[in-house]
């Protein structure tokens, strides 16, 4: 059963900035499917008075207070940058 | 163009003034050197994990109630994918299909006639970086710098019903929000610092049709004078384009100020495709009954009541109860100049007049005016007393405003005190008198006018100084 088409695993791809091979393109959109397919079982269940889950763990409201905690020391912070300028991170042009 | 009607609603993003960002400790101060607030939660750091700041959620709360809006007894945050070097984690965390709030509307007043503007949705989300485009001289296009600062600062996002029909109206919505939002004390509302910030979705078809036509999105107005004269260009293109037969391309246009023109972003935006679900790294919110009460008795009075009692308290009229009001620092003014002085309607005129034409010269808020209430509640007491007229003390206020001297001060130094002595001003109305044989004459003859001359060179002699009424009353007597 194709659930999910090869353009719409090119496009998906694209929004991930992945650069697939052909091949590749091919594999996924079978897995994909395999794995979609595995899901659809999921809709053989009536879930009409079933509240939807936002979230696996049974808890809400976990907050915290509105205090300043110290960051990263300047240099830290861009320690991992690939590249800087005067204390920015610098990347190609984005216009 | 006449015959076209606009549908306009708008989307308010406004950054709110907690301490602390949204999901981590650092801070969310203003104006500090790039990249200096950040730590791994907010630069997206492998293996962090948010928490929600609960000041976010009550400020949120604050607004979403003056608003008239519906609280969600759940909601909860999503992940909003998309690609942008201001955007270190790749998604913004922000609120999809179960926002904080939904359902409230907002009163404008535009030509005297009041509307409700709906509200479709309030919702929080993070703010994203700053991007600096470097190298245009030497170089252009070469590179972006990226300040992370404000990266995860709170910020709400409210969009409008599509009620809005002019740009005069979306100028009042904006402008009432702004003062809801400030009367909270929730936001700065900085929209030259960008925390307050303001998208439009504009269409326009034939009046009296129900049907919506192909809508544009514009951004890019920096200020409230840019987002009425981005609204106005567009509503005339528009229309042009549907008056020659064309059609409208749904796109996102920019305001460019300098050519005030909207210029397609053509490409530059692709299609909406954000994929969001739900931040597994946040659980849900359950906003109950006792949370959204305690934060109801927290709310202050709002604009429009103050509006209301301003009327009613200090007997002023629905126009200054409206003007004075707009604002919460005039209002805080006003009220405080109140404290040292009785005449509410005098207090008021000053206000709308001469002292908000000197903070506009000036770019200053009534809290900053050199000139404190309770300085300009003796001057008002020095006109009471006669000490000065009140033609004078517009120049002494001035000279307030621009020195920051008292009001009794600036009077002794430039000598200004009215001349109430009937005497001395009797000598002035009979040099005037002996000088204009002519005017005395017509005057005596009935004619009402020239007694206005005559008491004009008085004042003239004496550089504004004699008591007016003094001189009316002397120069009658004179003439009789
Ligand atoms: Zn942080």
């Amino acid at each position: 059963m194709v659930i999910i088409s090869r353009e719409e695993v090119e496009h998906v791809a694209w929004l991930a900035r992945l650069e697939l091979t052909e091949e590749e393109k091919e594999a996924y959109t079978h897995q994909l499917n395999a794995i979609l397919d595995f899901m659809q079982q999921l809709n053989e269940l009536d879930t009409t008075n079933v509240e939807p889950m936002a979230h696996v763990l049974p808890l809400v409201n976990v907050l915290r207070e509105d205090e300043v905690k110290p960051g990263l020391p300047h240099e830290e912070a861009l320690a991992g940058a690939p590249d800087q300028d005067r204390g920015q991170f610098r990347v190609p042009k984005i216009v | 163009m006449a015959e076209y009607e606009a549908v306009i609603g708008l989307e308010v993003h406004v950054e709110l003034k907690t301490a602390s960002k949204a999901f981590c400790g650092c801070s969310t101060a203003f104006g500090a050197a790039p990249n200096t607030h950040i730590c791994p939660v907010c630069l997206g750091l492998p293996g962090v994990l948010p928490v929600i700041n609960r000041k976010m959620v009550d400020y949120a709360l604050k607004v979403a109630l003056a608003l008239n809006c519906r609280i969600a007894p759940h909601c909860k945050f999503d992940r909003k994918n998309y690609y942008y070097p201001d955007l270190p984690k790749n998604y913004q965390i922000s609120q999809y299909d179960l926002p904080l709030a939904t359902d409230g509307y907002l009163e404008v007043e535009v030509d005297g006639r009041r509307r409700r503007i709906g509200i479709i949705r309030v919702h929080m989300e993070e703010d994203a970086g700053k991007l600096i485009h470097e190298g245009e001289a030497l170089n252009p296009g070469a590179y972006s710098l990226v300040d992370l600062n404000r990266t995860g600062v709170p910020l709400l996002e409210i969009v409008s019903a599509p009620d809005i029909h002019s740009p005069e109206e979306a100028y009042a919505y904006l402008t009432s929000l702004k003062a809801i939002l400030q009367y909270l004390d929730v936001s700065d509302c900085k929209m030259e610092e960008g925390s307050l910030r303001c998208d439009a979705n504009i269409s326009v078809r034939p009046r009296g049709s129900e049907v919506l036509g192909t809508k544009t999105e514009l951004k890019n107005m920096n200020s409230f004078r840019a987002l009425q004269r981005a609204l106005a260009y567009e509503i005339e293109r528009q229309s042009e384009i549907l008056a020659r037969g064309g059609r409208i391309k749904q796109e996102t246009r920019a305001w460019d100020e300098s050519r005030g023109v909207t210029v397609s972003l053509r490409g530059k935006e692709e299609a909406h495709d954000y994929r969001y679900f739900p931040e597994p790294d946040l659980v849900p919110l359950a906003i109950g009954e006792d949370w959204i009460n305690r934060i109801r008795e927290e709310l202050p009075e709002l604009p429009a009541e103050r509006r209301r009692r301003f009327q009613e308290q200090y007997g002023l009229p629905p126009y200054d109860a409206a003007v004075l009001t707009a604002s919460k620092s005039m209002a805080d003014y006003f009220e405080a100049c109140l404290g040292h002085y009785r005449e509410a309607k005098t207090v008021s005129n000053w206000l709308m007049g001469d002292f908000s034409r000197l903070l506009n010269a000036h770019g200053l808020e009534p809290e900053q005016a050199p000139v404190r209430p309770q300085d300009l509640a003796e001057l008002l007491t020095l006109i009471d007393e006669g000490t000065i007229s009140g033609k004078i003390a517009k120049t002494v206020f001035e000279e307030m405003f621009l020195t920051g001297k008292k009001a009794r001060t600036v009077v002794e130094e430039k000598g200004l005190v009215q001349i109430s002595d009937e005497a001395a001003v009797l000598a002035v109305v009979e040099e005037v008198l002996a000088a204009h044989p002519g005017p005395a004459a017509d005057y005596r003859a009935g004619k009402e006018k020239a007694l206005g001359f005559l008491v004009g060179q008085v004042m003239k002699a004496t550089r504004g100084k004699a008591n007016p009424a003094l001189v009316n009353k002397l120069l009658k007597e004179r003439l009789e």
